[in-house]
């Protein structure tokens, strides 16, 4: 997988009132192919402007984002999305949904067929290919989403809070889906997340971002991704190692939190 | 729960729908009546279907109604005077009125006077009359056809003129700029309050009837599309975007299909105004057509072919509603199914 690299970006909006946000300021990464980066941080931090930014539908005020070294302008099948919620095409069957990938880039059913059902088979969904995307639960959703990212075969999945929407059970079970995704398929993922433990259970890289301006502040490699593909997920989120990561990340999430909105809790 | 069993890998993890099946089975053993299905809402406001028992009883109410007025009280008129004059036309009543006071129901009774409402067997028997012989040399099929035709290319031209310019309003602002002027200018006005000036532009019949039904069908058609293609979701566009869609792809393939539930709301509403609108179109600027017939049932006096014109134009109103709601729920399955 092709590495990515962030040079110095910069996101202003302009308020059509008059005034500015100066949502990411010199914002500067690289990652390597191949790592699952999760971001972390208040609201308003410009978490969701640096992960659109990398999908393309976002420009940056100034600076760049490179994929492999070339310049990324525009959103492109090599950066997969996967959203919260409702951006399933419900007009289509699951199947359908899963190949639309492959079919806008001409594909014929010969060809998609085997890798809709070898997908299908990865999320745990065989057998759904041709119920209606109404007709499934939430977590069986967001399969479908990463089953439908998955078959273009892109670079690179971009995930802005995939689970945020699920209930705390299904949630759990979705990240031991993501983490074997993510190992059986070595692809690079961003993902965006509100749970701290998430980001800490998932994340092979963590980074803990800053509001007014959207700054990276700390950076945590974690080993944790790892650990979980051969230890019980409960137990390590209750060693002490992850507990006193996550008490520190929290705190200092509290701290930024209190310095915007005053001291008043 | 423990080691690697609690893991949903990805050879051997099922759905989440399939967890919990025993749970489910014990419930679906006790069938829950009618009203454990109640939710806290004002009334019965939360219930998704109506009753059919109520439906009917309804109906059984309307025909009671009728039944009542006609046999007990020879709702509204006076009998007797309808014997006076049977063969008095429209002339003469139109005499009648200029010198009359009040050209209303009080000279209308002297003169013909058949203003008893038809008793559901005068009507039954007007009924089956009008569908063996029909009426005035013209089945009751030519007429029903005849506005049911008029209805479809008003229809078809109003929904493929329409539909283009909504989408294309809810994809450009330029467009919808330049659009809405003559949308907000024309919505309002009444198609009725056009028949004259059509009929003195394009002719009487078919020539100004289209024309008129097109005008009551296209705002609406494109106020649908507009609104259907400005709900498209970001995320949609987005996913769409990052799975390799062109343009073009883009809109063929995501926004159309989800603008779908809206054009089919304003297929249903356009359809019912044009009904609505042709009828009275027919009454004066036709010579076929349900609305004609009607018409020239007044010029004879015939109460009871007015009355079955009025039921089968209800009827048909009803029908061509359920049909499209039929192709609704075939053809949009996912409507209302977020």
């Amino acid at each position: 997988m092709k590495p990515l690299s962030i040079q110095n970006i910069d996101m202003v909006y302009e308020l059509p009132k008059g005034g500015s946000v100066h949502a990411l300021s010199d914002v500067s990464f690289d990652l390597a192919g191949g790592r699952l980066l999760t971001l972390l941080g208040p609201s308003g931090c410009g978490k969701t402007t640096l992960l659109n930014i990398i999908a393309g539908f976002l420009a940056p005020s100034s600076g760049q984002v490179l994929l492999g070294g070339e310049r990324i302008n525009g959103p492109s099948k090599d950066r997969g999305m996967v959203f919260q919620q409702g951006a399933l095409f419900e007009w289509q069957s699951v199947a359908k949904n899963i190949s639309f990938g492959p079919r806008m880039n001409g594909q014929k059913p010969a060809e998609y067929k085997p890798e809709v059902d070898r997908l299908l088979d990865i999320v745990g969904l065989s057998g759904f290919g041709e119920k209606q995307i109404y007709e499934l639960s939430g977590g069986m959703q967001q399969r479908v989403a990463l089953a439908r990212c998955l078959a273009n075969d892109p670079e690179m999945m971009l995930m802005d809070e995939p689970l945020g929407a699920l209930d705390a059970l299904t949630r759990e079970k979705m990240q031991g889906l993501i983490l074997n995704l993510w190992v059986e398929t070595r692809k690079s993922i961003v993902m965006v997340t509100h749970s701290v433990e998430e980001a800490l259970l998932l994340g092979d890289v963590v980074f803990v971002m800053a509001p007014r301006p959207g700054r990276i502040e700390k950076v945590y490699e974690l080993p944790f991704a790892k650990r979980a593909l051969t230890e019980d997920t409960r137990e390590l989120k209750q060693g002490d190692d992850f507990q006193e990561i996550k008490e520190e990340i929290l705190s200092f999430i509290w701290e930024m939190e209190e310095q915007i909105m005053g001291t008043g809790v | 729960m423990t080691g690697n069993e609690d893991l949903p890998l990805i050879s051997g993890s099922s759905a989440d729908g399939a967890s919990g099946g025993a749970l489910t089975a014990t419930f679906a053993d006790k069938k829950p009546k009618r009203s454990d299905n109640k939710t806290v809402t004002f009334g019965d406001a939360g219930a998704v279907r109506s009753l059919p028992m109520w439906s009917v009883i309804s109906l059984i109410t309307m025909i009671g109604g009728w039944y009542v007025a006609t046999k007990a009280w020879g709702f509204p008129g006076d009998f007797a005077a309808t014997q006076e004059n049977p063969d008095a036309t429209d002339k003469v009543l139109l005499a009648a009125c200029n010198r009359a006071e009040e050209c209303g129901r009080s000279a209308y009774t002297q003169l013909i006077g058949p203003t008893t409402f038809p008793s559901m067997r005068d009507t039954w028997s007007a009924a089956s009359s009008l569908f063996t012989d029909g009426f005035q040399n013209k089945t009751i099929w030519t007429q029903i056809w005849a506005s049911l035709w008029r209805v479809i290319r008003g229809m078809f031209f109003g929904t493929i003129i329409g539909v283009p310019i909504g989408l294309f309003m809810g994809l450009n602002s330029k467009a919808r700029g330049f659009f809405d002027t003559p949308v907000e200018m024309f919505r309002p006005i009444p198609p009725l309050a056009l028949i004259p000036l059509f009929i003195l532009t394009f002719g009487i019949g078919d020539k100004a009837a289209v024309p008129l039904l097109i005008f009551a069908s296209v705002w609406i058609m494109i106020i649908a599309a507009r609104a259907g293609v400005r709900n498209a979701s970001l995320q949609k566009v987005r996913a769409a975007y990052s799975l390799g869609a062109s343009k073009w792809q883009l809109l063929s393939r995501v926004l159309i299909p989800n603008a779908l539930p809206e054009i089919f709301t304003g297929i249903r509403v356009a359809l019912g105004v044009s009904w609505g609108t042709l009828v009275a179109a027919e009454l004066v600027g036709t010579d076929t057509g349900l609305g004609a017939m009607i018409f020239q049932a007044r010029n004879f006096s015939r109460l009871d072919i007015i009355v079955v014109g009025i039921i089968i134009i209800a009827i048909i109103g009803v029908l061509m509603d359920l049909l499209l709601r039929f192709l609704e729920s075939i053809l949009i399955p996912w409507q209302g199914k977020g």
